[in-house]
């Protein structure tokens, strides 16, 4: 039933975690590449501390920005207690990125969790490089791009 | 402040939220005022107006946006009004008559709709106020159609001389899908008031004649829905299977039946008779696809068609296509429920915690508010017995003081935030002096110094304006003072938190009419506080 030509990513956490800035991430990464693109969050109550969930669709053409249940082709999830109630969303074979993907000792500040995970997630995508650190260049202010740089790349090389 | 003449010179591809694509056409259009008061989802669209170079302004509540609004309208400007589906409530009653006197430049009220809740006390649906009001409506189904549909709002709002409606929902407000701006459009006609007695002053004699001429332009612009390309046909399914629907649920439907033919209602009051009539007479099988109420359905069907809709559970929270493929399939059987998530909290270190630590140990009955601490519901808390809409806590406090018996009747506690107070709890503090209750009363204004809930907006208790800067400081324990509360305290519930427990038993226990303003700003909120008073050079204590 769903549709081959789009690749759906979900990003979850819980609020203060960097699950929207890591999903701005991605989709601009996207973007730069060239796909249609479209990414779903829900602002507001959620921010103070609940669960946060955001959806990335691309492909040549994507029409609904939510990724439909059990349609998901990669789940990164930020927080361990966020895997099991996000998991029905990944699809038979789907791929779940979680938190201990990466090994957070060997961050260099922990709260660029995200942005390591995005690493790890970027093994899978066809996406060059350049792109990402463009991505990660335009949405994160200039003294913490040096250390997210550091954890993308500790990520996609894990 | 970005970068206006990128946008002026149009072409180039960028990922915005619905929310940034109608600030942006904003830019382009040089709409001269935007108004509106804070409200998830439409918050970012003044404050990205703002940012981009726009003159935004939040006023003290939707009401007064909207006046502001029609003034700016009737003065020549083009003007954006925003509010979340709630606001247009409190500013229903200069709606409906705004409708009557029409406007002589453009007036946009954005409106976004909260189907499922994300973050709001009901999920009433704003396409009902285009019928009572008589407002022409567009509803976008992405970015590029919110930033597409503000310029054409505005200037068929210009055209007509109408306020017109852009109807946006969570999904397109918060959802990022690509945008290629179109750059500035035709420079707005210089502003003038021109008297116009008959049209402008609503007097029973006038407001008559007023409401024959809005319903005849109706008729016209339902002739026009029928032409315009907005409302337009997709898919070559042939015959079989026809799909009626607009907004965000478009994009599930395309998704959830590529094999439909859709009829997509992109300006949806009026609704284009003549196109609605081919479209069901030539498919064999017509469903309309709509979230919340069944509005598209009751308005087909008061033509005289007989089409599918969908069934009362789909009434509820949003679609998706998970959900249409059910509908389409008329598959009844119960719903797959993901796991629920955590709920949001109080912060660490919330200034509002020790309020409600004392509230819950004395045992009070609280009539509650909306913002961050209506959290103060929850675990481990739960001190609040009753949340209505913003303002209401004072008037229910007040009502059930009214009636309870004394013993009960002293336990209650009304609890507001500044905001909110400021937006519609002033009327209320009126209302606990005017008519007093024997058992006198408390109210509690949690003040944390901003608006936090929606994001962290300034308000006029924060002294400065939308675009943070200074602005004169409404004083909220003068104002509670001046409408004749009896005895007025500003306590810091981390510096005394023993003298703030002691004050709420204490004016429990009297008859007298006490406000205590329980004043420390919200942590999230205080560094970007401090850093905006150091840029505007006046530390405030
Ligand atoms: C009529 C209406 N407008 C806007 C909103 C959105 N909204 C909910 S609470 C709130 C204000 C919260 O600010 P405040 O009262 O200062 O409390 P805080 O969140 O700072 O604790 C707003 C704007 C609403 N629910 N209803
Ligand atoms: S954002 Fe501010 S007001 Fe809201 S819960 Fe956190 S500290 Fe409290």
């Amino acid at each position: 039933m769903s549709n081959p030509n789009v690749t759906n990513v979900i990003v979850a956490g819980v609020g203060g975690q960097g699950v929207l800035k890591a999903s701005d991430i991605l989709g601009e990464a996207i973007f730069r590449r060239g796909f249609d693109v479209k990414k779903a969050e829900v602002h507001g109550m959620s921010q103070r501390g609940g669960s946060v969930k955001t959806d990335v669709r691309y492909g040549e053409k994507v029409y609904s920005p939510m990724v439909p249940i059990g349609e998901c082709d990669y789940l990164v999830v930020l927080s361990a207690d966020q895997v099991e109630i996000n998991r029905p969303s990944l699809k038979a074979g789907g791929v779940l990125i979680a938190p201990d993907a990466v090994d957070e000792n060997r961050l260099t500040n922990k709260r660029s969790l995200n942005v390591a995970l995005l690493g790890v997630l970027s093994r899978h995508l066809d996406i060059p490089e350049a792109d990402w650190r463009e991505a990660i260049r335009v949405n994160l202010p200039e003294k913490i791009q040096a250390v997210n740089f550091e954890a993308f790349a500790l990520g996609r090389n894990s | 402040m970005s970068n206006q003449s990128d946008s002026a010179a149009g072409g180039a591809r960028l990922l915005l939220s619905g929310n940034e694509a109608i600030a942006r056409a904003g830019v382009d259009a040089q709409v001269a005022l935007g108004a509106g008061y804070p409200g998830t989802p439409s918050t970012e669209i003044l404050e990205n107006f703002s940012d981009l170079g726009g003159p935004a302004q939040w006023s003290p509540n939707e009401k007064v946006a909207l006046e502001v609004a029609i003034g700016a309208a009737y003065g020549g400007a083009r003007v954006l009004m925003t509010t979340k589906h709630v606001g247009l409530n409190v500013a229903a009653d200069p709606l409906f008559t705004v409708a009557y006197t029409g406007v002589a430049g453009a007036l946009v009220i954005v409106v976004a709709d909260d189907p499922g809740m994300a973050s709001s006390q009901n999920e009433q649906d704003s396409r009902r106020y285009a019928r009572a009001a008589g407002v022409p409506m567009f509803e976008p189904a992405d970015s590029q159609e919110a930033y597409d549909m503000t310029l054409e709002a505005l200037r068929r709002s210009q055209e007509w001389g109408l306020p017109v409606f852009l109807r946006v929902t969570t999904r397109v407000c918060h959802s990022k899908t690509i945008v290629t701006p179109h750059g500035r459009i035709d420079a707005p006609t210089p502003t003038h008031f021109e008297r116009d007695i008959p049209g402008l002053v609503m007097i029973p004699a006038y407001a008559r004649i007023a409401h024959k001429k809005l319903r005849e332009q109706l008729a016209a612009i339902s002739e026009w829905a029928d032409t315009t390309e907005w409302n337009g046909l997709s898919g070559s399914g042939g015959p079989s299977l026809g799909v009626i629907t607009s907004g965000i649920v478009y994009q599930h439907v395309r998704d959830a039946a590529p094999e439909a033919d859709v009829l997509k209602l992109g300006f949806s009051y009026p609704v284009p008779e003549g196109k609605i009539r081919d479209f069901v007479t030539t498919h064999e099988r017509c469903v309309v696809i709509e979230e919340g109420d069944p509005v598209l359905a009751e308005a087909i069907g008061a033509m005289g068609l007989t089409v599918e809709s969908k069934s009362e559970r789909y009434r509820f929270g949003e679609l998706s296509v998970e959900r249409i493929r059910r509908i389409l399939d008329r598959d009844e059987s119960p719903e797959p429920s993901m796991p629920k998530g955590k709920p949001p909290q109080l912060c660490v270190g919330c200034p509002h915690r020790k309020t409600f630590e004392i509230l819950k140990e004395l045992n009070c009955i609280v009539t509650g508010d909306i913002g961050c601490y209506t959290l103060g519901v929850l675990p481990p808390f739960q001190a609040m017995d009753t949340c209505v809409c913003m303002g209401a806590s004072i008037g229910v406090g007040l009502g059930l003081r009214h009636v309870i018996p004394e013993d009960e009747a002293r336990r209650v506690v009304s609890v507001i935030g500044d905001s909110t107070f400021v937006h519609s709890g002033v009327t209320g503090l009126i209302e606990m002096a005017y008519n007093r209750p024997r058992t006198g009363h408390l109210t509690i204004i949690l003040d944390n110094g901003t608006t936090a809930m929606t994001g962290m907006q300034e308000h006029p208790g924060t002294g400065r304006r939308l675009n943070h800067d200074p602005a004169y400081q409404l004083v909220i324990e003068d104002v509670c003072r001046a409408v004749g509360i009896e005895r007025t305290f500003v306590i810091d519930p981390v510096k005394a938190v023993d003298e703030l427990k002691d004050r709420i038993a204490e004016s429990l226990k009297s008859d007298a009419l006490s406000v205590i303003i329980v004043r420390r700003p919200c942590i999230l909120a205080l560094a970007k506080i401090k850093k905006i008073d150091t840029a505007n050079g006046e530390p405030k204590g």
